[in-house]
């Protein structure tokens, strides 16, 4: 059981391309009343380079800002980061054979003295606040929305390890940005890989894999693609105008992270929320959602 | 879809990927749901469910030098699909390790792109971006891939010149050479 408070690790592209991410992760869970205290000097997880590597390395790389985590007395880790989580994960798990435990032991020199849990934000948000609290707490609905929420490959999966939602058809998002008023259609897309960590070395895959998700979600006339993970929110997002030229597209698609829009609709300040941090313009959507409320017209 | 010369099985690397994976690779029947399921086969040359055949039946170097095992993008759709709970993702990942342990050059862009990841959370405990992208354009020769995104990424602040160090980068580094030393000495004894 929680008392509301956790060990928050902000993960490295959080100092970088997923600046509004930490920003309106942090705002929103201080107005849900959910306290994070961060991981002291916490290093990188090894995301997927590591684990493709070498499992022992990666799981090390995961294991010290666990050991970070236990100088605050926490053993309750989250992380808004999905690839963040999964080396997390995957680090407890093995951890639990002693012998991978004594191999990573060695190379952390830091033995773990806990038994730790890790856990998405949107876990946290979804299971401590519920939509129900999300819906209570909602100032300015997003009722003017058509919202498609892509959760990307990692968020559930695999679940065995990832433990949250389901793995195959997760609703988590749907919900929350549900009880804050938008309309949010089904959407057949929202566990398709974008492409991931191949942005730099093999853009092409991006633009084909990330193309596809735009264009359904264009198709569904969204206002929007919403993300919980920030590899997925660079692809769509700053990679868009790549996407585009190499696919022949034309798509003007706002991609924001679901604690942006959870904090609009709790009427937190727009400066907390890193929206100009967004690569493609999300003012029409801000418009929209800024408009009284008008009944959708029967389909 | 090319027919595939096979050689001798090498029962010896059944083993090392089993037991580096936890997984059994004669539980795979062949459904070919982790084809079908895969967003990166487009790249591969062989088909997730044609290596695990291939793993079945040894084909070290067929596996270990397939581009396939490079391009993978750990999305889990493979491991998520499996019928008999194989996790094909972690295969995928242990012979990926297993080629770098043996020498084998792999796809090298990708390489250079988690070479260089990882030299940069090894230099400052955190990984920079602004910089590993600096030493992939170098190391790769594509010097021009994505300057188109720099003016927006400069201007937004998501792309910082200095790196934020982790205090405790030394330990990190320790990490490091204690796994590079761990690697050397089985290497030796292999």
């Amino acid at each position: 059981m929680s008392d509301g408070t956790y060990a928050y690790y902000p993960g490295c592209s959080s100092a970088g391309t997923s600046k509004e991410y930490d920003l309106s992760t942090r705002a929103l869970c201080a107005a849900l009343g959910l306290t994070l205290r961060d991981v002291p000097d916490w290093n990188c997880c090894g995301s997927s380079p590591a684990h493709t590597v070498d499992h022992t390395l990666s799981a090390a790389l995961a294991a010290r800002n666990l050991a970070q985590a236990e100088s605050l007395g926490l053993d309750n880790f989250i992380t808004p980061c999905p690839s963040c989580l999964k080396n997390v994960h995957n680090a407890i798990e093995h951890m639990r054979e002693g012998a991978f435990k004594d191999k990573v032991d060695k190379l952390t020199l830091r033995p773990l003295t806990r038994e730790h849990s890790a856990k998405s934000v949107l876990q946290v948000i979804l299971e401590d606040v519920r939509p129900e609290g999300i819906a209570a707490r909602t100032r300015k609905p997003l009722s003017n929305l058509r919202l498609v929420p892509y959760y990307g490959c990692l968020m559930t999966r695999p679940g065995r390890s990832m433990r949250f939602d389901d793995e195959e058809n997760p609703t988590s998002l749907d919900v929350l940005l549900e009880a804050a008023g938008a309309v949010v259609p089904h959407f057949p897309f929202k566990l398709e890989c974008c492409g991931g960590a191949f942005g730099i070395p093999r853009g092409d895959v991006v633009a084909r894999l990330g193309g596809r998700v735009l264009s359904l979600a264009k198709s569904l006339g969204a206002d929007a693609v919403v993300v919980a993970c920030p590899l997925c929110q660079m692809n769509l997002d700053a990679r868009q105008g790549q996407i585009n030229s190499a696919s022949g597209l034309n798509i003007n698609m706002p991609v924001l992270y679901y604690t942006q829009l959870l904090g609009l609709a709790l009427g937190l300040d727009e400066s907390k929320l890193g929206l100009k941090q967004l690569v493609v313009d999300p003012s029409n959507v801000l418009r929209k959602a800024a408009r009284p409320a008008v009944k959708e017209a029967a389909a | 879809m090319e027919p595939v010369q096979l050689g001798r099985s090498d029962a010896e690397f059944i083993r090392a990927v089993e037991e580096e994976s936890g997984q059994k690779l004669k539980d795979c029947y062949q459904c070919g749901n982790c084809t079908a399921g895969c967003p990166m086969a487009f790249t591969y040359d062989y088909t997730p469910s044609r290596l695990m055949r291939l793993l079945q039946l040894g084909q070290k170097e067929s596996i270990l030098s397939s581009r396939a095992i490079w391009m993978c993008a750990s999305c889990e759709a493979c491991t998520t699909h499996c019928p008999n709970n194989i996790e094909v993702a972690r295969v995928l990942d242990v012979c990926r390790h297993l080629a770098r342990r043996k020498g084998y050059k792999g796809v090298r862009n990708v390489r250079i792109f988690a070479d260089a990841f990882l030299r940069s959370v090894r230099m400052h405990g955190k990984s920079h971006e602004l910089g590993l992208m600096a030493e992939y354009k170098l190391r790769s020769l594509r010097l021009f891939d994505d300057l188109d995104l720099a003016p927006d990424m400069l201007l937004k602040g998501k792309l910082p010149f200095m790196p934020h160090r982790a205090a405790g980068k030394e330990e990190v580094a320790g990490i490091f050479r204690r796994y590079a030393a761990q690697k050397g000495e089985e290497g030796r004894k292999a």
